[in-house]
């Protein structure tokens, strides 16, 4: 009994870490921006694809070894992730905003965007599943009934790692300090001398290239590539940010393992379709008790 | 002679077109394909024009609107084949299948009536959040409402539900007449009047309101739940309707397509007509409908078109075509021959 149970808290903490990558993401540009920024589960499918390109390229005509071209995907795809965060902000949103636009036709745009990434995709690659090439050989360890891979302690050790880079990015740079002054008084923070601008795109390199980081490991454990694999992941990472208060880094972090551990639980015990029931179910419930959600703080609205 | 055209203008246009259209069906002048999309037409009208309602006139950001569609259009559906049609499941119409016509906009109503009631559900819980909160509520509750019909297998679960064409073709043979054209017509029309008349009553100033500021409102004594739950279930009620409709015409639904893509384009549909504009949502669909049937042939590059189309737009006129404005306030010398109230 307490195998499966530990058993299970590791899958939930591997899903989870997907979850919360990519919530991490949501929850900067929201921070910063107060923009809902619905590109980025495309964002993360993009990266995906971006190091099964790099991965392929690596392997098949450079013919490296599998661990060098790993540790070559890795930041060569967060930073083409990033860049792709960066031109759609450069492109899209940033005209918008300095036309004064209302902010939900912002959001609209980033919609937009991520249906455009998305069908391009499809349009350019076709729809044929691409697989994910083996970079690293997974070894299956089993310690008192307990199955685990170096792929899943990979993934969990890596989320974490991200999330205290980010958090000390946050708390202790001077960046950080700027992003937390943004949205605290987006009015004010130009007159101290803040290049708003040079912020928000630090915002968007650094939340897609997390979201680039979570498309290698997810590609790495399900080595099965497709257009629409960010969408649904994306929705669900979006609403994970919020349950743990959107706007705080430790909140999405949080709501990223709740929801991959609701999801788990619900697999285990009851049948694979009523996951989704269940999970944002629960989510809803977790919001109608606190509806700023677990971290966030409820704002004085002024007249 | 001026005052009369202004009062009966709008009535005689409504008449003569779904005159015309029914006409032109009857006698079969116009293809299937085109009066599909024109009934397509009507039902965009209605969830465009609906979501308009909470997105545009209250300030607020639902964006799971294709899961009350998909309540209405499933309740609709049973209720239908439940009384008029043979079967497997359901058995013999319980009712007289020539009482099929009368009854059919009492069906498309309970379909509206059960949506209103789940948009009273997702309301309850968003009483105490605004904006935000009220999107990743709306955008579950999509997912929650698919998710449940897909597990319930007496409806078919995820392979849909079939049977409506029984119905209106027993419509059909009771008096032969287009009948899919006239309903989705005269609740196209009754949508949008439905509408009009709730904007410009108190609530509909409650709503802009809210809209403007909701604490400021409320201490104007605006009762601002009681307006926001009510604004809500008739939004959530006429995209029932829309759903239903929608399943009458094409005889066949399943929840795949009522997933949140569906709502996408509804809520695109809003914002390129202008936020709080109806006659720019009425537009907006027209266009947007017009637009999806021209691009049919591009297949799957019809999605990258049509998003790029939108973005330029956004670029070069971000409130939408309309903006905020009425066809009466781009045009005032319109006012001269119209009156729609």
């Amino acid at each position: 009994m307490l195998e499966i149970i530990i058993q299970n808290i590791i899958n939930a903490l591997q899903w989870g870490s997907f979850y919360a990558l990519i919530a991490l993401g949501y929850t900067m540009v929201y921070g910063v921006l107060t923009l809902i920024n619905f590109a980025h589960g495309d964002v993360f499918m993009v990266g995906a694809y971006i190091s099964f390109f790099t991965a392929t390229l690596l392997l098949s005509f450079l013919g490296v070894p599998g661990w060098v071209a790993l540790a070559l995907t890795i930041p060569i795809t967060m930073m083409l992730t990033a860049m792709v965060g960066v031109s759609l902000e450069r492109i899209a949103y940033r005209p918008l905003r300095r036309k004064g636009a209302h902010r939900l036709y912002v959001v609209i745009t980033a919609l937009m965007c991520g249906l455009i990434l998305e069908h391009a995709n499809l349009a350019i690659l076709g729809a044929s599943r691409k697989a994910f090439p083996e970079l690293i050989t997974t070894h299956v360890y089993n310690i008192g009934g307990i199955t685990f891979t170096n792929l899943k302690l990979a993934v969990i050790v890596t989320a974490i790692l991200a999330f205290f880079i980010l958090q000390w990015i946050v708390t202790k740079t001077k960046v950080g300090m700027a992003m937390r002054a943004i949205s605290y008084d987006k009015f004010a923070v130009p007159l101290m001398g803040i290049p708003i601008d040079s912020i928000i795109v630090v915002t968007f390199a650094l939340g897609s290239a997390f979201a680039g980081l979570a498309g290698i490991l997810f590609a790495m454990s399900y080595p099965i590539l497709e257009p629409y694999m960010g969408a649904l992941i994306g929705w669900k990472a979006f609403i994970a940010a919020v349950v743990g208060g959107i706007g705080d880094i430790r909140g999405a972090f949080l709501g990223g393992f709740i929801l991959g551990a609701v999801e788990i639980l619900v697999v285990a015990v009851f049948p694979s379709t009523y996951r989704d029931l269940i999970a944002f179910t629960v989510l809803l419930i977790i919001l109608s008790i606190k509806p700023t959600g677990l971290f966030g703080i409820a704002k004085t609205t002024k007249i | 002679m001026k005052s009369l055209l202004q009062r009966y203008s709008v009535q005689l246009i409504l008449i003569t077109l779904g005159g015309l259209i029914t006409y032109l069906a009857y006698e079969e002048a116009i293809g299937l394909y085109t009066l599909s999309v024109l009934m397509f037409m009507g039902v965009n009208i209605i969830l465009s024009t609906s979501l308009n309602l909470v997105n545009g006139n209250m300030g607020e950001f639902s964006c799971g609107h294709a899961g009350f569609m998909c309540v209405g259009a499933y309740v609709s559906s049973i209720l239908g084949v439940l009384l008029f049609a043979k079967d497997k499941v359901f058995g013999a119409p319980l009712i007289n299948p020539d009482l099929a016509l009368y009854f059919f906009p009492l069906i498309i109503l309970t379909g509206g009536a059960a949506a209103a009631i789940t948009g009273l559900l997702v309301a309850l819980p968003s009483y105490k959040t605004r904006g935000d909160y009220l999107a990743i509520i709306t955008i579950a509750a999509n997912y929650i409402i698919i998710s449940l019909i897909e597990n319930l297998g007496v409806i078919g679960g995820s392979r849909g539900f079939m049977g409506m064409k029984t119905v209106v073709n027993t419509m059909n043979d009771t008096f032969d007449l287009p009948w899919m054209v006239i309903w989705v017509f005269i609740f196209t029309v009754g949508c949008v009047w439905a509408l009009r008349r709730y904007n410009s009553s108190t609530f509909g100033k409650g709503v802009s309101a809210i809209c403007q500021d909701e604490v400021a409102a409320e201490i104007m004594s605006v009762n601002t739940n009681k307006i926001k739950t009510i604004t809500f279930m008739l939004s959530s009620g006429l995209a029932g309707i829309a759903g239903g409709l929608f399943a009458y015409i094409i005889g066949y639904v399943n929840p795949g397509s009522f997933n949140i893509l569906k709502s996408t384009e509804v809520l695109v549909m809003v914002y390129l007509g202008g936020m709080a504009s109806l006659s720019g949502a009425v537009l907006s669909a027209i266009l947007f409908t017009i637009l999806l049937e021209l691009l049919r042939p591009l297949q799957i590059i019809k999605w990258v078109v049509i998003p790029l189309l939108l973005i330029i737009l956004m670029q070069f006129r971000p409130e939408g075509i309309m903006g905020n404005r009425e066809l009466s306030d781009l045009f005032p010398k319109l006012k001269r021959f119209y009156r729609f109230k």
